[in-house]
């Protein structure tokens, strides 16, 4: 108690005297520093954090806490009845914020939304590539250019996207990080300047804060942005604590130097949960924890021997000893929250001597396999070489010798794209999108070599993940989802072993924190208790 | 001594393209590449990934990628990160100064503590006290720095609030880096009570990054001291009646200095080792942090130009050692 006082003493000697009276701070304790501001070119989740939902805004935008789509920097929108053409009427009086760097002379047009794009998708844009060797992953991985046909300024605030083929998760889609509106103007004024490379160091975006100053690795300082369409947020300061450790990050929240923290560990939360002056919130994660068999070698090709394996595996223990209770058993590849999710299917039981009997009447005895476990923590399963030496456990009750096997993480995730790859490979997956596809694509027969792991192409499921692609009603979509898990279930081509549960530790002063299904951290609408 | 000079720096440019070879070899031989990491879970298609290889140009023999890198690195050009798209050397000059306060502040810990120990210990040989010195140089040498670290952050900020847990300054204070060196930056921004914030965050990472050279230079400086303190003229400076105090600070310990200058010299290696560590679990953003990151994102540019540029100054500092064992011994310049 002493210790919180000393320090909130300190700092509000040093705020009067800083000429910081009355700012309203909060700090986030961040996992790790991202690779730049401008809000596309990368992917991890730190890097939206610090960006994206931060400085920048999207057409649209998910509701907070939520996959919803609500308007954004586009109030309406219309789409043809063939699903090739969305209209955009964009919101009039948007500004870009005014920084000591840049002043906007105009408010937001379809001049910016067109940039915000064509810069990720056509290489004869001269922004295409402002910095050396970027690939525009996000853009490239989501399948827009492939999918964008054109898009057009219909006047200063209509634009228009015409598609190549029907795309149902289109919406979706522009709520996605990288999908954030940049401005044109800004981006002119530094190609002016022959200083390209400011665009990602200096931001300018739409969003609620926006950027102060970096300190790399170190520090991100963020103000309110007074003009925000949204309105002005209560607090006046955002900081970023770059804290890279989860153990240290815990300590302090504790110590009351973050206000609010990413990523706890599992080991820490009981902690944190203990501390009076700490509330933690959770949620369901929008993830899967699964384990890929490799379909086309023997004897994995056979379903039998899949669904006996997975009859093998108690995962009640599993979620016990590695999620410690965080986490649910996955029967479906979706996570029990999102829409389409189908009640009926039910798991395959826990049930060694069926499963037993099941391979001995597949032909298969003396089966020897691999395991692979991940080499990282990973919110979807925090300790891959448990969970494997748990199955490996599960498996030798049925008779099957299994050699659990890891490579470092890159490399890891090469091997098991390998088309002969032995034995069943873990891995998981945390939805950016809110839409079932974002999960189920995983599982697609182009997915093959790159996230399909299982080496799965099985033409009923694919019909069905094509057909809910091309189809704009959600109630029909649906019903195409529930089919597409029942084939999955009968199929087999994963185990699916658990959806976690993530937790946001944070002082009890924060108020207004909604944790978000996508793993986003926002803080437009937090406020900070005097 | 410049043509000893010279004769050093003629050793050091083979060193310099072996270890730019070795730090160009050893990022490529670890498992996993750029476009991967990069790339996450989602991963890559094939198509992708091969049109991301031909823009990074490392489908090229590595004896062309070889030379072209070193080629680069004689103008100066280290390139540019693959995760940041920053330039490594603004990249490193950015967060060198915190690692070099760092070290430096660690480096006098440990000298300052580390000599006298040593010294204390050899004179009162077998003594308690020397027990007790060497029994707690050799825990400390044998200290995992996470855990050490971790240990000191629970105990003396979580549970005694006495020293913040991690960062450099207190997050009240925000002001431009003049120097990049906290300590006087702090200074400078004329903020009270910035300097004391500033001191009060390096207490616990100096302390854990000293503990292992600590450890190192106590040992060194005793067993040196031991074996002057038993030569002929030491006795003989006793037998002079020279006072005891004297005998061992001028004739035993400047003797003794030669071996414990070249330990300190190559702790240097040591610091820059061991603040990867320290500074990654107190969030330092130093160059250790860098290039843990670098390593994780498979970044080769960062990776092999980051090693060049820390051997670089890891050499600088022994060539700076050689040239003080020359002035504090003439022989070797004479050898």
């Amino acid at each position: 108690m002493k210790k919180k006082l000393t320090f909130a003493a300190a700092l509000l000697a040093a705020s009067v005297l800083g000429g910081m009276a009355n700012a309203k701070q909060l700090v986030y304790c961040s996992e790790a520093s991202p690779a730049g501001f401008d809000p596309s070119p990368w992917s991890g989740g730190n890097d939206f954090d610090a960006s994206s939902r931060t400085i920048y805004s999207r057409l649209v935008e998910f509701e907070h806490g939520k996959t919803t789509i609500t308007p954004g920097l586009a109030e309406s929108w219309t789409v043809s009845d063939d699903g090739l053409e969305y209209t955009f009427k964009l919101r009039p009086g948007v500004k870009f914020q005014t920084t000591d760097y840049f002043t906007p002379t105009r408010d937001l047009n379809a001049d910016d939304v067109i940039f915000s794009f064509e810069r990720q998708w056509k290489k004869e844009n001269p922004w295409f590539d402002y910095l050396a060797g970027t690939g525009w992953e996000y853009f490239a991985g989501m399948g827009f250019p492939d999918l964008l046909k054109e898009i057009v300024k219909v006047d200063d605030l209509t634009v228009k996207f015409v598609l190549n083929k029907p795309e149902v998760a289109f919406l979706p889609d522009l709520g996605m990080d990288f999908a954030s509106i940049v401005s044109k103007e800004y981006a002119d004024q530094l190609d002016k300047a022959g200083t390209r490379q400011q665009f990602t160091q200096k931001p300018i975006g739409t969003g609620p804060f926006q950027f102060v100053d970096y300190q790399v690795d170190a520090v991100i300082r963020y103000a309110a942005w007074d003009g925000y369409y949204g309105g002005r947020q209560k607090i006046d300061d955002l900081i970023f604590a770059i804290t890279t450790d989860p153990a240290v990050r815990a300590q302090k929240l504790k110590a009351g130097e973050c206000d609010i923290m990413s990523y706890p560990a599992p080991a820490d939360i009981a902690g944190l949960k203990a501390d009076p002056n700490l509330k933690v919130d959770e949620q369901e994660g929008l993830n899967i924890g699964y384990m890929a068999y490799n379909t086309t070698q023997a004897p994995f090709d056979k379903v039998e021997v899949r669904k006996a394996l997975n009859m093998a595996v108690n995962k009640q223990a599993i979620l016990d000893a590695v999620y410690q209770g965080a986490g649910q058993a996955a029967i479906n590849p979706i996570p029990p929250t999102m829409w389409s999710y189908n009640k009926e299917v039910k798991d395959d039981p826990y049930d060694p001597d069926a499963a037993k009997k099941m391979l001995t009447d597949a032909g298969v005895t003396d089966l020897s396999m691999k395991i692979w476990a991940m080499p990282v923590s990973r919110p979807y399963n925090p300790n891959a070489q448990r969970v494997a030496e748990l199955i490996q456990a599960d498996y030798a009750k049925i008779g099957v010798k299994a050699e659990i096997v890891s490579y470092e993480w890159t490399e890891y995730r090469e091997r098991g794209k390998q088309k002969d790859r032995d034995g069943a490979f873990q891995l998981g997956w945390t939805g950016d999108n809110g839409d079932p596809d974002n999960f189920l694509f995983l599982l697609g027969c182009d997915a093959i070599g790159q996230s399909n792991y299982a080496i799965w192409c099985d033409q009923e499921f694919e019909a069905l993940l094509q057909k809910g692609k091309a189809t704009t009603d959600v109630a029909e979509r649906t019903k195409i989802y529930e089919e597409a898990q029942v084939v999955f279930k009968r199929e087999a081509p994963w185990l699916t072993i658990a959806h976690s549960k993530v937790f946001m530790p944070m002082n009890k002063k924060v108020t207004g924190f909604v944790m978000d299904p996508l793993g986003i951290h926002r803080f437009d609408g937090v406020d900070v208790a005097e | 001594m410049l043509r000893y000079l010279l004769h050093k720096l003629a050793l050091i440019i083979p060193t310099v393209f072996g270890i730019s070879l070795a730090a160009f070899a050893f990022v490529r031989l670890l498992p996993g590449d750029p476009i991967t990491a990069l790339a996450g879970e989602r991963g890559v298609s094939p198509e992708r990934y091969a049109e991301l290889v031909e823009r990074f140009g490392y489908n090229r023999p590595y004896v062309v990628q070889y030379l072209e890198y070193i080629g680069r690195v004689l103008t100066g050009d280290f390139g540019i990160s693959l995760a940041t798209k920053r330039p490594v050397l603004g990249e490193f000059q950015a967060l060198f100064p915190a690692t070099l306060e760092l070290a430096t502040i660690a480096l006098i810990i440990a000298v300052l503590i580390g000599i006298p120990a040593g010294i204390f210990a050899a004179v009162k040989r077998g003594s308690w006290f020397d027990q007790a010195t060497m029994g707690v140089a050799l825990t400390g040498y044998s200290m995992p720095i996470f855990w050490w670290g971790l240990l000191l952050i629970i105990f003396f900020s979580g549970y005694l609030g006495w020293t913040p847990v991690s960062g450099r300054i207190g997050l009240q204070y925000f002001f431009k880096p003049t120097t990049g060196f906290m300590l006087i930056d702090s200074l400078i921004s004329g903020k009270s009570g910035a300097f004391r914030s500033a001191a009060s965050h390096l207490v616990l990472p100096a302390i854990v990054l000293a503990t292992i050279p600590l450890a190192v230079i106590a040992r060194q400086t005793r067993s040196a001291m031991l074996e002057v303190l038993g030569e002929d003229y030491v006795r003989t400076a006793r037998a002079k009646g020279l006072a005891p105090r004297r005998v061992i600070g001028l004739h035993a310990f400047r003797n003794a200095l030669i071996p414990v200058v070249t330990t300190i010299g190559l702790q240097v290696g040591t610091l820059m080792a061991g603040a990867i560590l320290t500074e990654t679990i107190f969030s330092w953003p130093g160059i250790g942090k860098w290039m843990i990151d670098a390593i994780a994102k498979r970044d080769y540019v960062v990776v092999q130009s980051g090693l060049l540029i820390i051997a670089l100054i890891v050499m600088a500092v022994n060539l700076i050692v050689d040239v003080l064992y020359a002035v504090i011994n003439p022989r070797i310049r004479v050898q």
